[in-house]
């Protein structure tokens, strides 16, 4: 208390200082900013991953941006409407006096050329913008996209679509993303060009990567007027680097520091939900599992099924697994993401006497399965998969843990070879079709790929198809929550909780924490 | 001489054909590229499509065989994580390595004789008594914790050095990156130099030691009293000499493990060398990355053993009249 009150003043007299030297001019900051991994490439069409990303937008510009409340905001693009008269193209307005790095300016024709780079066979991005099939400048200001039918929701596509300089492009020849066959390495991976509020100043890959503000931006010039971004991989030296003051803002905190780090003088933390779900899900329809020991699909028992839910005891998960760190829920949906509600959250206590007598009502020996988990991927998932098969002992269901690499994890649920898993999902369009789309529909042509459960409902595909193109938003809403009771009812996920993201700066910096994990150093904010 | 240097280097070359078979069969375990090169909205077609522009769904036979074809005209092809030409990225990572490599390994040669040595000599006083528990340390904790430690009591608590990476470094004319030339570089150099020199060091110690002990109980040492020589010219003329042999085995061995088995000091440290890029390249099964590794560290141990074995020529006058006596 005592020191609260005496450096009160100190503090406001710093600032009158600060005001009265820096008056007009821009105060020079610098921010050391480190997370787990570097981004991979530089190049804004080639990875998708979630780092590159970050990165990038710092350097590049999206037409619209995701705002921390999880709203779409406008960025390269000012306004986005639907054309009045055919609902199959979008039409967007550009903001004028936009200038690149280099000088040049921003037109519609960078953004053409833009769609059309990052819809190359060669683009990480190119599953988003697969409804698309040609866009035209109609001015300087003004582009027409043409979908291949009604796209309502298309512009939440956008939000990591970075528009590259056409002219610049053409003179590096750097026209498509990197090509892997050909051999050769891309201009774009170690060069850049775009509108964002910073420039690229050096970059070590993996090392070290600085950037300066940009003096031609739009927009004023941010607080932070230089960033040097490390990567730190060990979590151990992250932590340190913070600690001993080498570093200003660690963006990846692992989950068992929050609570000292919180307790650490000269340290905030700030938690925020992240996008992503974390949930069991199992085959439901094969007539016999390849891993389990009895003679039919225990999963194809809705009994079986309910007796799982009841003995997830998630709370306990949330309190030893995550430290507190999680947001226990039943559906695999985060709370801002479109067709969200209440009841879908609510879960009811675990019941190990009513789930132990569904189990034995089928099997009076109870039956083994294996269960297969990631454990590099999601935060502490293998310690939540080992919990998960505690809670399924007590109800006699054997659950076998296979534990290993995602690259290892993923092919599995690609390939149908696993009957029982875990996976975590984000929804970066922040509505519910993105979820029926990957994860619900059957597996044909461009839907199902990581429906591992097997699940097929024809009469839920359809509906789930209609979605996409439905511009009515009331009715398109009722049928998003018409499929989710469905869904909840067949019970397709078990879902577990939605991850907590953590940011710890030094005090006097302010970074709120981003639903999509993308934090912008252009909003951070000093205190004094 | 020259026909034994021309058998190594055949040699050589077959052992690093058998590292490449062997990594190639591994590299079937490790898990599957693609997921860690698109995104999740991918179709299962472009990933299909993907796997296939990569070669992944060749035979093992035919990746190998294009592999070896490709390494031996010095092109190892492009990263999938980095996207950047992967020799290139290895020979800009493998100064950091070198670096850390040879500091640590003359930081552990030269402390580990001599602490061997002394403890040798004074086996009964504090001192050694001391140094031989620390060094039961430095045997026994695993490198992770002890560069932990490190971190946590010199750049945390204390703040004397810096907790990661390599600090400001200088670029020399023909492309080697040092950290040697500027004070931070120098300041970074130390806590990963002692960490992954530990080990090496107790080792070395411990063997010095023990040879040394032998080599005063023998006959030629109590004779070489007898004639007067002085406690100096015993100890280091002809008794620590008589010691080097194992001691330069182990050393060049070791030396080899520290440059292959940085990986650890590496990752802790965030040291920019090529076992940081390693283990990323790993859990992004970056096969052309992990590839082109395994085959220079094999290249880098066969290196290091054709020198021991020529050290052992100048150190050992046996071994020359021996060979001699064959040819005649």
């Amino acid at each position: 208390m005592t020191s609260l009150m005496k450096s009160a003043p100190r503090r406001m007299m710093v600032s009158a200082l600060a005001l009265s030297l820096f008056a007009g001019a821009a105060q020079a900051e610098t921010l050391r900013w480190a997370r787990v991994a570097d981004a991979l490439t530089l190049d804004p069409h080639s990875q998708n991953e979630g780092p590159t990303s970050t990165l990038l937008h710092h350097i590049y510009e999206t037409l619209v941006r995701r705002d921390i409340d999880g709203s779409l905001k406008p960025r390269l693009a000012t306004e986005w409407a639907i054309h009045a008269d055919d609902p199959t193209i979008w039409v967007l307005k550009l903001r004028e006096g936009v200038t690149f790095h280099d000088g040049s300016a921003f037109t519609a024709e960078d953004v053409v050329f833009s769609l059309d780079r990052v819809r190359h066979e060669s683009s990480g991005f190119r599953a988003l913008h697969s409804a698309v099939t040609g866009a035209t400048a109609i001015d300087d200001y003004t582009v027409h996209i043409q979908m291949a039918g009604p796209s309502p929701l298309y512009v939440q596509n956008l939000t990591n679509f970075f528009i590259m300089d056409s002219g610049w492009a053409a003179a590096n020849d750097v026209l498509v993303p990197q090509n892997f066959a050909a051999g050769e390495e891309n201009f774009a991976v170690r060069n850049t060009n775009g509108t964002g509020s910073y420039k690229l100043v050096s970059r070590d890959p993996e090392v070290r990567t600085v950037l300066a503000a940009f003096d031609g931006h739009w927009a004023q010039t941010p607080p932070v007027t230089e960033i040097i971004y490390t990567p730190i991989a060990e979590a151990a030296t992250r932590v340190a680097a913070l600690l001993s003051g080498e570093v200003d803002v660690v963006q990846d905190v692992p989950v068992q520091d929050i609570a000292r780090l919180q307790q650490t003088d000269g340290i905030t933390v700030a938690t925020g939900p992240e996008n992503r779900n974390i949930f069991f899900s199992y085959d439901q329809v094969s007539p016999k599992l390849a891993s389990a020991n009895v003679e039919d699909n225990p999963f194809s028992h809705p009994e079986i099924r309910e007796a799982m839910a009841l003995a997830l005891d998630r709370d306990a998960i949330q309190q030893v697994v995550m430290r507190g760190q999680s947001q226990p829920s039943a559906a695999p949906l985060p709370p801002f993401v479109n067709g969200w509600r209440e009841d879908l959250n609510a879960y009811g206590a675990p019941d190990y006497d009513r789930a132990n007598a569904l189990v034995r009502g089928i099997y009076p020996d109870g039956f083994s399965v294996d269960l297969h988990c990631p454990n590099d991927r999601y935060l502490n998932d293998e310690a939540i998969c080992q919990a998960f098969v505690g809670m399924l002992g007590r109800i006699g269901i054997t659950a076998n843990l296979i534990s290993q690499s995602r690259s290892l994890h993923f092919p599995l649920i690609e390939r149908w070879e696993t009957d029982f898993y875990l996976l975590g999902w984000g929804v970066p369009t922040f509505d519910s079709a993105y979820v029926f789309n990957f994860l619900v529909h059957t597996r044909e042509e461009g839907y199902g790929s990581f429906n591992g459960a097997r699940y097929a409902n024809a009469e839920l595909d359809a509906q789930i198809e209609s979605l996409a193109t439905m511009t009515d938003l009331e009715a398109r809403n009722a049928l998003i929550a018409q499929i989710w009771d469905k869904v909840m009812e067949d019970r397709v996920f078990l879902n577990v909780h939605n991850q907590l993201l953590a940011y710890a700066v030094r005090d006097g910096i302010n970074l709120p924490v981003h639903p999509e994990n993308q934090p912008s150093m252009a909003d951070v904010t000093f205190n004094n | 001489m020259l026909a034994y240097i021309i058998r190594r280097v055949v040699q050589s070359v077959l052992v690093m054909l058998a590292v490449a078979l062997v990594a190639f069969a591994l590299f079937r375990y490790v898990g599957d590229p693609i997921y860690a090169m698109v995104g999740q909205e991918t179709s299962l077609e472009d990933r299909a499509a993907l796997r296939d522009a990569l070669g992944l769904n060749d035979p093992f036979v035919v990746q190998f065989i294009r592999f070896v074809g490709n390494a031996v005209q010095g092109e190892f092809g492009i990263s999938y994580r980095l996207q950047q030409p992967v020799m290139e990225l290895i020979l800009s990572r493998l100064p950091a390595t070198l670096e850390l490599a040879l500091v640590s390994g003359v930081v552990a040669f030269v402390f580990g004789v001599a602490a061997g040595v002394y403890t040798a000599l004074r086996r009964r006083g504090a001192i050694s008594t001391a140094i031989m528990t620390v060094s039961l340390i430095g045997v026994s904790l695993p490198t992770f914790l002890i560069g932990v430690l490190l971190i946590w009591l010199f750049a945390v608590e204390l703040q004397w050095l810096p907790s990661f990476g390599r600090g400001e470094t200088v670029v020399l004319p023909w492309g080697w990156e040092t950290g040697f030339l500027t004070p931070s570089g120098q300041m970074s150099l130390i806590l990963p130099a002692i960490t992954l020199g530990l080990y090496q060091m107790t080792l070395i110690m411990r063997l010095v030691r023990a040879e040394m002990l032998e080599v005063l109980r023998t006959d030629y040492i109590k004779f070489a009293r007898a004639r007067g020589l002085s406690n100096r010219a015993v100890h280091f003329g002809h008794a620590l000499k008589n010691t080097m042999v194992p001691v330069i085995t182990i050393t060049g061995l070791q030396l080899g493990s520290i440059i292959a088995f940085a990986i650890i000091t590496e990752t802790v440290f965030q040291w920019p060398g090529v076992g940081a890029l390693f283990i990323n390249s790993v859990r992004a099964v970056d096969v052309p990355v992990m590839s082109a590794y395994l085959v220079l560290i094999a290249l880098i141990f066969v290196i290091i053993n054709l020198i021991v074995d020529l050290l052992y020529y100048a150190v050992d006058p046996r071994l020359r009249i021996e060979r001699g006596g064959v040819r005649h």
